[in-house]
């Protein structure tokens, strides 16, 4: 979707203001958000592409106005909800006022170190040829769908290079949506800066993307 | 971290203290414990593991050993993944690694333009910078003015290749090794790595950087 996290490009942000001995969390409360977070995906219930669609979905002036951690309590509510776990009353109140849903599995203290050791691989095997090789010219295509996507609108419709291959891995624009993970062969894919940017562009700058097989059409 | 008390999180009489984000994280983590979702012991270790154990000394170690040891440089260009699992980093978001090498001709630099994509494995959690507007807007565009921010001015000739993380692939720059560092040990070298060097918005630290 063309919501507030699609970036690249936009102007007036202002200048990266890096931190001199940035701490890790800014308040307590980020650790807690980040930990309520990795553990209610440990539940198993929706994938990590569904977690960045409901940060997405965040109307624009909220998602621009709320620090990181902030969106991921926000997507995490809508998950909850959306999943049955708690209800929006429930969130409002603080209060447990529904039984409630049986998870598929919660993450014990002793099952952390595996399960952020293991992580979640999203290589699959290959279920179609692969249909471009490094160094192959593509255009990758204009679409502007209103789920998920990873096609940053930066990079559409534009002439890039196949610059490596990753094997075949979950496609976000369906797990997003419930709709399965119907792998597909992933590629980076280098442009170069003036094909993105047109006039005035950095000539010594090359951008990549990673990009799944269904994103690129042969040019 | 460990010392709070879960049973007090929705006494509403102490919502006063807090800030309404520290109230509504509060209130969602004692409902989940509460209904059972999830386990307050493993929140604590999840945090403990990315304050003490899980951080960017771990892809200073990487970088480090690619510096020292030829056959190490090659695996970890053949396949990041397993080369960098030799020295025990795996897991969430470094399941799929790539390494990329500045060389005198190139630099490198990784941004996520679509969310906060980063190396946790290597590098632990990101920076605020890296997960805000100003960054993740302007690296693809001018990222040589993203570079000025942080005080590193390349030769106007020098190509720059940023990496824009939009699937599960992580990237870890691998920095140019200074000059002057002939025979210094892994553990040495591990201290010109800085976290920036690594995602590719700093260099290396030059020795005269570091205390003798």
């Amino acid at each position: 979707m063309n919501g507030a996290q699609d970036l690249g490009g936009q102007m007036g942000f202002g200048p990266v203001a890096p931190e001199k001995d940035e701490p890790l969390f800014h308040a307590p409360w980020e650790a807690r958000a980040l930990a309520v977070t990795l553990a209610a995906g440990g539940m198993g219930h929706w994938s990590i592409d569904e977690s960045r669609h409901a940060r997405e979905s965040l109307r624009p002036a909220d998602y621009l106005s709320s620090s990181y951690y902030e969106i991921w309590i926000k997507g995490l509510s809508t998950l909850l909800e959306r999943h049955g776990f708690l209800s929006a009353e429930e969130m409002v109140s603080g209060e447990v006022s529904q039984v409630p849903a049986q998870p598929k599995r919660v993450l014990k203290a002793e099952m952390v170190p595996g399960a952020l050791a293991k992580g979640g691989p999203t290589e699959r095997p290959a279920t179609s040829p692969q249909r471009f090789r490094p160094g192959d010219k593509v255009r990758t295509i204009n679409m502007n769908p209103t789920g998920h996507t990873r096609l940053p609108r930066y990079a559409r419709a534009k002439l890039g290079t196949i610059a490596l291959v990753h094997g075949a891995h979950v496609f976000p624009d369906t797990s997003a949506h419930g709709q399965g993970e119907q792998p597909q062969w992933l590629y980076t894919v280098a442009f170069t800066g003036p094909e993105l940017w047109g006039r005035g562009a950095d000539p010594t700058l090359s951008v990549s993307i990673d990009a799944w097989e269904s994103y690129l059409e042969p040019a | 971290m460990s010392g709070h008390d879960h049973h007090h999180h929705h006494d509403h009489e102490h919502d006063n203290h807090f800030t309404p984000i520290e109230a509504r994280v509060r209130a969602l983590e004692s409902l989940m414990v509460e209904k059972g979702y999830v386990d307050p012991a493993a929140l604590d270790v999840i945090i403990d593991t990315y304050e003490t154990k899980v951080g960017p000394r771990n892809g200073a170690r990487v970088v480090a050993k690619a510096w020292s040891d030829p056959a190490y440089a090659a695996r970890l260009k053949q396949d990041a993944t397993a080369a960098i699992a030799e020295l025990g980093y795996t897991g969430r978001q470094g399941e799929h690694m790539v390494s990329v090498w500045n060389t005198p001709d190139e630099h490198n630099m990784v941004v996520c333009t679509l969310c906060s994509c980063y190396p946790w494995s290597v590098l632990g959690l990101p920076p605020v910078w890296y997960k805000s507007p100003p960054y993740r807007s302007r690296a693809v565009i001018d990222p040589r003015g993203v570079l000025a921010e942080f005080g590193v001015t390349l030769p106007e000739a020098k190509r720059i290749r940023v990496w824009d993380s939009t699937a599960e692939i992580r990237y870890l720059v691998i920095p140019e090794r200074p000059a002057g560092t002939e025979g210094w040990s892994e553990e040495r070298l591990a201290d010109l790595v800085t976290r920036d060097a690594m995602i590719g918005t700093g260099l290396a630290r030059q020795p005269a950087e570091v205390a003798a």
